[in-house]
């Protein structure tokens, strides 16, 4: 059985390790064999750049080789994929070699696509790459006061995102001594302050209580740099002397290339998590078009439950579970409080107030992340 | 030539049913239309009302069995 995953994120690692483990002695014998292709050979831990974005990190500590973060007997490639060859279970990638598979996980994820707002990328800040994060840092060091308007495209990964940049630029600015020449405005796409109600009901009256003011129902339409104002869809705009956004999301282009999926998600079984229409091809991470969360924590239970079903299949000849929907993110709010939210398809979140406990939890797990991806928490 | 496309957003608690419509809807074109299933009774409010604030065309709400269907029109 030939297990072929493309993207050694943290979906497609913790798959990888996962099936490594419950399929040791099919790798022994040569029953299974488990490939992954990424166009890295590094492994990136991505929610770091909210840190890096205020120096709290620095981007040496994001990465790891990905090779030494896989079980022996993972075969691993840096050789991205370049075609998807469905019918013949195939793919080809930049080198020019085709691979076989008798499964296929798709794990690519998602990238930021600010070019498609005008005016967006060139006036805004933005800590979705390393690049960006570190422009972030250094242009959040030289801002000495003003209306700082947080802006938000749809669809994003990390949902926490906007409410934690929020929190922690308000604590940032408090510590630089600068909070009361700041004044922080934050604006959300539906209308209340976040997608998850319970999440929405705690973050309202905590900007209230912090002196942020927040606009709801505004999809960024466009920039105007001149200006210096952000305008809406909904036919708003507001004035900003610093825009911080969170981007709108795609798909990587291989998979919007092969017209696998539009905007490059991939239809996806939401329980089975494989592609529609085909029975040996399985998705997984942001590269999925479910109505969940683009997160980690979403890629990592994921991995757990495909690992189990394809170990199934390998050894019995069916999956044996579903994915429930699990989704699990912590929430920063502020620079040394945190809460989190735990939900799944059936059960919302009920997140409690803000914790010092919690916080430290998030930053050991920062470091603990590479145990996760190697498969072991 | 316009498209029909259905969102199923059923038991999305995030990014949810609105926000899923909003992703939808700057991926497709004027003149497409987008179903939106819901099991959020709240969604029959809540889409209905940036539809109008953005200025899309509110096609009409539905509901069956527990699950809302909202449709609505690109316009612009």
């Amino acid at each position: 059985m030939r297990i072929l995953i493309i993207g050694g994120g943290m979906g497609g690692t913790i798959l990888a390790n996962n099936l490594a483990r419950r399929l040791a002695p099919e790798l022994k014998t040569g029953k299974a064999r488990i490939t992954m292709l990424s166009a890295s050979e590094r492994h990136f831990y991505q929610p770091g750049l909210l840190y890096l974005a205020f120096g709290r990190v620095t981007p040496d500590e994001l990465y790891r080789d990905q090779a030494s973060l896989l079980e022996p007997g993972i075969e691993f490639l840096v050789d991205p994929a370049e075609q998807f060859l469905l019918d013949q279970n195939q793919v080809r990638t930049k080198s020019g070699r085709t691979f076989d598979y008798d499964i296929l996980a798709i794990a690519t994820g998602s990238r930021p696509v600010p070019e498609l707002i005008p005016g967006l990328a060139e006036n805004s800040e933005t800590f979705y790459t390393e690049e960006t994060a570190l422009k972030m840092f250094r242009r959040l060091r030289e801002f000495e006061g003003g209306r700082v308007v947080i802006a938000v495209g749809v669809p994003h990964k990390c949902p926490m995102a906007p409410l934690e940049i929020t929190f922690m630029l308000h604590d940032y600015f408090k510590d630089r001594g600068i909070l009361d020449k700041v004044k922080l405005h934050y604006t959300y796409p539906i209308g209340r302050v976040h997608s998850l109600e319970n999440v929405a009901k705690w973050a309202a009256p905590e900007m209230a209580r912090l002196g942020i003011t927040y606009e709801t129902l505004f999809n960024i339409k466009e920039v105007d740099g001149t200006a210096k104002v952000v305008r809406s869809e909904e036919g708003s705009e507001t004035p900003f002397d610093l825009l911080v956004s969170i981007p709108a999301h795609r798909g990587m282009e291989v998979i919007e290339k092969n017209n696998l999926g539009t905007g490059g998600f991939i239809p996806t079984h939401r329980h089975q998590l494989n592609m529609e229409g085909r029975k040996n091809v399985y998705v997984l991470g942001d590269t999925t078009n479910l109505p969940i969360s683009k997160a980690g924590s979403t890629a990592h239970f994921e991995a757990e439950a495909l690992g189990e079903n394809i170990a199934a299949i390998v050894k019995l000849g069916a999956p044996v579970r579903d994915y429930d929907g699990k989704v699990f993110c912590f929430i920063e709010a502020g620079k040394d409080r945190a809460t989190y939210a735990m939900f799944d398809y059936l059960n919302p979140p009920d997140p409690k107030p803000p914790t010092k406990a919690i916080h430290w939890f998030k930053m050991a797990y920062n470091k603990l992340y590479w145990t996760s991806a190697r498969g072991l928490l | 030539m316009a498209e029909k496309r259905v969102i199923d957003a059923r038991g999305s608690f995030c990014p949810g049913p609105l926000m899923e419509l909003i992703a939808g809807m700057k991926m497709a074109q004027v003149g497409d239309e987008l179903e939106v299933l819901s099991s959020d009774k709240g969604s029959a409010n809540d889409i209905p009302e940036w539809i109008h604030k953005a200025g899309h065309e509110h096609v009409g709400t539905r509901e069956e069995a527990g699950v809302w269907h909202i449709s609505v029109r690109k316009v612009k």
